[in-house]
């Protein structure tokens, strides 16, 4: 059937900012399905406000709404818009959730807007545990045994132990758990009662050590059903699918086992009845006697189904699109191959394997076993002809920091419950490796042998003590090379146009393209050449979907600029690794070994690495030491920023200050030395990233204890209290810099710039400062010799300037100030980087945005019971939002209810700061009360604001004796609409931490700094009521003045 | 122990050897099914093959007899990027099949696509690549050789004995998992050997014509016989069976470049526009044909993968409905067969 006519326009609703279980999938399917269904004529319109998202530049649909995705940000696009259509599978489940509310309170029917993809009965269907089981039950399928439960009371009491609790609607299974015991099941059911949004918790049958299995199934309005890929989790039932090492193929079924998976995966979208989308289905299957039960179905685009993109290269977004539209399988091409139709079910010639990326060194206290909810915060994926192959890619592909605490540590820490046959395949290369003493020994044999098991030349030399770069050289005399091939999904049966490639051992490689076999002389090719992009890695806090971001803009502009465009990457979620992207995609570990190969392969002309993070300016080094060009700001650039004694030696030299500093390796030696500086000091490793493991020490013990966590050489930096912190995004051309962006943190510093709300244009800055700012900026920018982004971030301290860090790469804030000020900062950045001057590029005179944005983060404590939900020097945040208005406090009230934490208008609002704060808080209180509110406090705090002539009312600590309730009793029982609380010291037995965690439970606005309560304050007093503006109207506003 | 592949066309193609010793000569093909190898392997369709397998591991989950399509191995040799064992490879060396691991199966694969099918040696163990090649010259070729007597039953045997509908199965080569669908379908299954007569089958409610390997065009008695019966018994023609029904009814056939191997492969119903997901084996194809009988077409090259003759009350598909191995979208055509003769018979 072809596309409906009865359609023109269709809304989007995106997934908004990354929290552990929705990342950037959501971004990669929502782009792959804008762009398919502009290219058929659809006016498209999208919200979503996560400003680093791809899908919400301004070139990717006809209206973006960078709005809070909540019931009434989505209502007003709608309302404005009136779309004909609202396609909710692509947004994960805050879409789906969103439309639900939507259809349930009327406003879709009332608008006329139709839901497509999944309609509300059929969400309901899959979603609602009872109607979701009877439904599989009535298809003739089981599902575990299971009670639904509203209230602790209706437990049944023959209950049989371990059993898992499901609470409904909510992420990867957010709130869950598994309780052993009725103690465990107590504590547990309160928690998953509250995290339910309709208050519905399933308690079932634990399948605990099943095998888990999951089918990507795509059905079409004529009921036609193909299973794109099979996915076995090698953590058996009872962790989370989303924190499982999982493989594609299934690897463990024979045919008549996995026939009967593909037949219930078939049965149940029918019975469920998704008549034109793609489902994820999941499985529980006992190892031994085959019985199945259905788990869960997910009747949308969903991170497994882009993990099975990936692994495929079928791309199920655009299909899902299509099909929502009125299309068949039949009539859809799989445009990799560009010649099988969608109705082909991908076949496999090689093996994926994805490995969870965790970040629990980030959450200290916090429990690190794995189970039912999910708490990793990224992944890479690993492709190769054999199992092992491709899972020591991912495994390495994860990038852990020295002393990670991570499941899966090491290759044989193999975790209880997995597969014999996985096990067996396992320890053959742990054995490989056992044999593996000398370079000397290894012969050609030897070399291809543990090659194609998998094994890296970083591993090999360090079975021999030797450097990577001997065992590469060596490997490389005996002619072992690595190969490359096509991910085709039909395993070479079909000539496919695929540019989507992988590397193994022992084989040929797959012809090179056209593009690559033409004469590669400079200046000989119709073409520059090729441009290799080093992309980002798996998500981690600290480094993200921004960077991704930027990728994929330095991957198109390469791309109009006339390059070949080669990405690199490992990271199955992302929209770089959309083999739409690039020219050429390399789905491959970002080593230094990989890197190489597949520059020695492409012969570029320049490869890029300041887009990626940390991640590529690790590889820079060994990149020109093999000789390849890296475009751009120089490795040396780099490398005089990041070291500390070098840059103190150039800002010395450039006469600009910056806060007094040392170094140190021993804890006497930093006692000194934090002595010298003046406390209070900054403790932090060298080379860090997001800040790990930074401390504010404000005494000798502090000092200490900061010492005894951290390994090697500390910087130990005076820690400017009452700052005013800012981050400046430039564009330098080697000589001249351009300021695009001052942006000004609300929290102060201390509180980590990725953690820290931000605004822009700074509303502190006076003109004069500004001006000192983008002085000290132009001249970083020219001694340091940059040739692309520069990110500065400084603080202005009792009236002088101090620059605190200096990135010469893509820093976090360039979507959000692209965004913010209409300029693409990557185009331009890629345009320099190739060779342009500033001058060329035809940048505004003055970029200063009229109205104002502000970015908040998303912090995911609720995922890390035990950790202490405070803000710190070291970044915790997930992911961000981005809100624009007129003034500061709309965009800051819009920018916390897009970040899930909307603001009260009034109620009860406690109040708990440290004593540093007692006076701070009291114009605070103060403007509280003006507000309407009712102020209760902590004795201390009570004391404070009662002195200061505002009436409170005084409420015991946990640790206070008396009768009566506790702070914490009211924050449960929700008695208080706004908590303020600022830390006297952290950690987990301690009452602001109790404080903290119940307000988090409680999902009561929790804020932990003084300047964010004041920015709150400000924000509730006032926001003004405004309607939604798009990004494209913003835009051609500020053009038109 | 080192083995290799060589192709007629001189490429080679060098692996481990863990099956058994010696060499076999066969028709180079490949297929892209992942799951299924014992089935594959057994099926008598692959008789005088040396098939590849496209999965990157194979070997995965050991053997259960209840599996094999056959009482014994029909490929000549199998190759594969990564065997697992011992359980499968103790089967390969039981069963004296010459097996490659290691071997660069997508470069194979790849050439056999672009150059086609081609007669083929593995050898394990040392051999002289030349001598192979030129003991691989002197083969046979697929195209014009008959087959099936090699594989079919010597004698009819009775595999159901009650059921709604008698159905007599005329094994080219027949999977076991045909009769085991015909019997779930509730059909009483006798098997005839490929030169079963008229005399034979023409008392029974339905004929079904079985798959099997070979050319059909040298298999002239077959067709006559099958033509004979048309329009006096219902015939239900699978894989070869379905080439057989189309040289019966005056198609022709023709050899496919490298045929289709796999369980992947949709293929469009044209009276009601629904999809299958359908399992293939087949290097012979009928040749394309506007014909109103044409009833299923593959969406992968378009070729003809279905006939029906309603006024003949015959009927095939080139595809195999009973699976084993590959995806049961196809099922219900054989369920729906049985009943529909059962009901004939009936009425």
């Amino acid at each position: 059937m072809p596309r409906r006519r009865d359609l023109s326009s269709i809304c989007l609703i995106g997934s908004g900012p990354i929290v552990i279980g929705q990342a950037c999938e959501f971004d990669y399917a929502g782009s792959q399905a804008l762009k398919v269904l502009r290219e058929d004529g659809f006016r498209t319109i999208v919200v979503n406000s996560n400003p680093a998202t791809i899908m919400t530049d301004p070139g990717f649909a006809d209206r973006t709404y960078l709005e809070p995705l909540d019931f009434d940000g989505v209502a007003d696009v709608l309302g404005r818009e009136r779309p004909d259509a609202l396609l909710p599978t692509l947004g994960g489940q805050t879409a789906l959730n969103l439309a639900m509310e939507l259809a349930d309170e009327g406003i879709l029917a009332g608008l006329g807007v139709e839901l497509i993809g999944a309609g509300p009965e059929v969400i309901r269907r899959a979603e609602d545990r009872e109607l979701f089981r009877e439904t599989v039950r009535l298809a003739g399928l089981k599902v575990p045994e299971s009670t639904i439960v509203t209230d602790p009371a209706d437990v049944p009491v023959d209950l049989s132990f371990p059993v898992i609790l499901r609470p409904a609607f909510t992420l990867g299974g957010h709130g869950g758990g598994t309780a052993r015991s009725w103690p465990e099941l107590q504590a547990l059911l309160e928690r998953a009662l509250s995290e339910s949004p309709v208050g519905q918790v399933l308690i079932e049958e634990s399948l605990l050590g099943w095998d888990e299995f999951e089918l990507e199934v795509i059905r079409d309005r004529r009921d036609n059903v193909v299973i794109v890929c099979s996915i076995e989790n090698l953590d058996p039932m009872g962790v989370h699918t989303g924190d499982s090492v999982t493989v594609a193929p299934q690897m463990t079924l024979s045919d008549e086992a996995y026939q009967e998976l593909r037949d219930a995966a078939a049965d149940v979208i029918r019975a469920v009845g998704v008549e034109c989308g793609g489902s994820n289905i999941q499985f529980a299957r006992h190892r031994e006697s085959g019985e199945l039960r259905v788990i869960e179905m997910n009747p949308r685009v969903s991170r497994s189904s882009a993990l099975a993109s990936k692994a495929t290269g079928y791309p199920i977004a655009k299909v899902a699109a299509k099909l929502a539209v009125g299309y068949t399988l039949d009539e859809i091409p799989n445009d990799l191959t560009g010649t099988t139709p969608a109705s082909f079910e991908p076949t496999l010639d090689y093996v994926v394997v994805k490995a969870p990326r965790f970040a629990f060194e980030k959450f200290p206290g916090a429990e690190t076993e794995l189970g039912t909810q999910m708490k990793s915060v990224g992944e890479a994926m690993g492709i190769g002809r054999t199992f092992t192959e491709a899972f020591l890619k991912a495994i390495r592909s994860r990038e852990l920091d020295g002393g990670a605490v991570t499941p899966w540590e090491a290759l044989d820490a193999i975790p209880v419950g997995v597969h014999a046959w996985f096990r067996r395949d396992l320890e053959s290369v742990t054995a490989a490796l056992a044999r593996v003493h000398s370079l000397d020994d290894l012969v050609a044999d030897d070399w291809l042998k543990l090659k194609r098991l998998g094994i890296s030349d970083a591993d090999v030399a360090a079975a021999c003590g030797a450097t990577e770069a001997a065992a590469r050289a060596r490997r490389r005399a005996w002619g072992v090379r690595p190969a490359f091939r096509r991910v085709d999904s039909c395993a070479g049966e079909v000539e496919a146009a695929s540019n989507y490639l992988y590397s193994t051992w022992g084989e040929q490689d797959d012809a090179p393209d056209e593009a690559m076999s033409r004469d590669r002389v400079p200046g000989h090719g119709p073409g520059p050449g090729p441009v290799v992009i080093l992309g980002s890695g798996p998500n981690r806090i600290g480094q993200g979907i921004e960077f991704d971001y930027c990728c994929v803009h330095a991957a198109k502009t390469f791309r109009e600029l006339g390059y070949e465009a080669v990405m690199v990457n490992c990271n199955p979620e992302t929209v770089s690794t959309d083999y739409d992207i690039s020219d050429r995609l390399y789905f491959e570990p970002l080593c230094v070994e990989e890197v190489l190969a597949i520059c020695e392969r492409e012969r570029p002309v320049g490869v890029v690495t300041q887009f990626g993070g940390q991640t590529p300016l690790k590889l820079a080094r060994a990149l020109e030491a093999a000789g390849h060009r890296v475009l751009g700001t120089s490795p040396e650039a780099i490398d005089l920023a990041e070291d500390r004694e070098r840059f103190g030696a150039l800002l010395d030299g450039l006469q600009i200050r910056c806060p007094a500093w040392s170094t140190a390796t021993e804890p006497d030696e930093a006692v000194v030395a934090a002595e010298k500086i003046g406390y209070p000091v900054l403790v932090r490793p060298s080379y860090v990233l997001g800040g790990r493991a930074m401390r504010v020490c404000y005494g000798p013990e502090e000092v200490r204890a900061a010492m005894a966590d951290a390994t090697g050489r500390v910087l130990l930096d005076r820690f400017l209290e009452q700052a005013l912190e800012l981050d400046v995004d430039a564009l330098c051309d080697g000589e001249d810099t351009y300021v695009a962006a001052v942006m000004q943190h609300v929290e102060e510093a201390g509180v980590h710039s990725g953690d820290s709300a931000c605004v822009l244009p700074a509303p502190a800055l006076s003109p004069l400062e500004r001006t000192y700012v983008e002085e000290v900026v132009r001249e970083l920018g020219a001694a340091l010799g940059v040739v692309g982004l520069l990110n500065v971030q400084l603080a202005i301290a009792e009236g002088d300037l101090y620059v605190l860090e200096v990135n010469p790469r893509a820093s976090r804030t360039v979507p959000f100030a692209s965004k913010a000020s209409g300029i693409n900062l990557v185009a331009a950045a890629c345009r320099l980087a190739a060779g342009a001057n500033l001058a060329d590029l035809d940048l505004p005179a003055d970029p200063t945005p009229a109205q104002v944005s502000v970015k908040a983060a998303v912090l995911p404590f609720a995922r890390f019971p035990g950790a202490d939900p405070v803000l710190g020097p070291e970044m915790r945040a997930t992911g961000e939002v981005m809100a624009t208005a007129a003034d500061f406090p709309t965009a800051f009230a819009k920018a916390e209810r897009a970040a899930g934490r909307a603001l009260p208008g009034g109620g009860t609002a406690f109040i708990s700061v440290c004593d540093a704060h007692k006076e701070a808080i009291v114009p605070v209180a103060h403007a509280l009360v003006g507000l309407g509110f009712e102020l209760v406090a902590t004795a201390g705090t009570a004391h404070v604001l009662a002195a200061a002539g505002l009436a409170v009312e005084y409420v015991r600590k946990v640790t206070e004796p008396g009768a009566g309730p506790t702070v914490v009793d009211l924050v449960r029982r929700g008695r208080c609409d706004l908590v303020v609380n600022t830390p006297q010291g952290s950690g987990a037995r301690t009452d602001g931490y109790l404080i903290r965690e119940a307000a988090l439970v409680a999902r009561v606005p929790c804020i932990t700094t003084i300047p964010g309560a004041a920015a709150a304050v400000e924000a509730i007093a006032h926001a003004q009521p405004e309607i939604s503006v798009s990004l494209q109207e913003r835009i051609s506003a500020a053009r038109a003045s | 122990m080192k083995g290799f592949l060589a192709l007629e066309d001189g490429s080679v193609f060098a692996g481990e050897s863990v099956g058994a010793d010696g060499f076999a000569f066969g028709e180079a093909v490949f297929t892209t099914a992942m799951t299924g190898y014992q089935e594959v392997v057994t099926d008598p369709s692959f008789a005088e093959q040396i098939v590849t397998f496209t999965a990157p591991m194979v070997g995965n989950y050991g053997v259960e007899p209840a599996r094999s399509e056959a009482a014994r191995p029909h490929a000549r040799a199998v190759v594969m990027r990564e065997a697992r064992g011992p359980v499968w490879t103790d089967w390969l060396l039981e069963h004296g099949l010459v097996a490659l691991s290691g071997v660069d199966t997508r470069t194979l694969t790849v050439h056999l696509r672009n150059q086609g099918a081609m007669r083929a040696i593995a050898v394990a163990g040392e051999g002289s690549v030349d001598e192979a090649l030129r003991i691989v010259a002197e083969q046979p070729l697929m195209a014009g050789r008959p087959l099936v007597a090699e594989v079919s039953t010597p004698e009819p045997y009775v595999f159901a004995d009650r059921g709604r509908a008698r159905i007599a199965v005329v094994d080219y080569g027949c999977k076991r998992s045909i009769l085991n669908r015909l019997a779930a379908a509730g059909a009483a299954v006798t098997v005839f050997p490929h030169s079963a007569q008229v005399r034979d089958l023409h008392a029974f409610d339905g004929i079904l014509l079985s798959n099997g390997p070979g050319d059909p065009e040298p298999l002239h008695d077959e067709v006559d016989t099958v033509r004979a019966l048309l329009g006096r018994v219902p015939i239900l023609g699978i894989c070869l069976g379905h080439q057989v029904l189309a040289l019966a009814t005056g198609h022709e056939t023709y050899k496919l470049p490298f045929g289709h191997r796999g369980a992947n492969h949709p293929v469009l119903d044209k009276r009601s526009d629904r999809v299958l997901v359908t399992s293939q084996n087949h290097g012979f194809a009928v040749s394309a044909s506007a014909a109103k009988e044409v009833t299923h077409v593959s969406l992968y090259d378009g070729t003809v993968e279905g006939l029906d003759f309603p006024w003949l009350r015959a009927r095939s598909v080139q595809f195999h409905p009973e699976a084993g191995p590959g995806p049961h979208d196809a099922w219900p055509l054989l369920d729906e067969w049985v009943a529909e003769v059962a009901y004939a018979q009936a009425a």
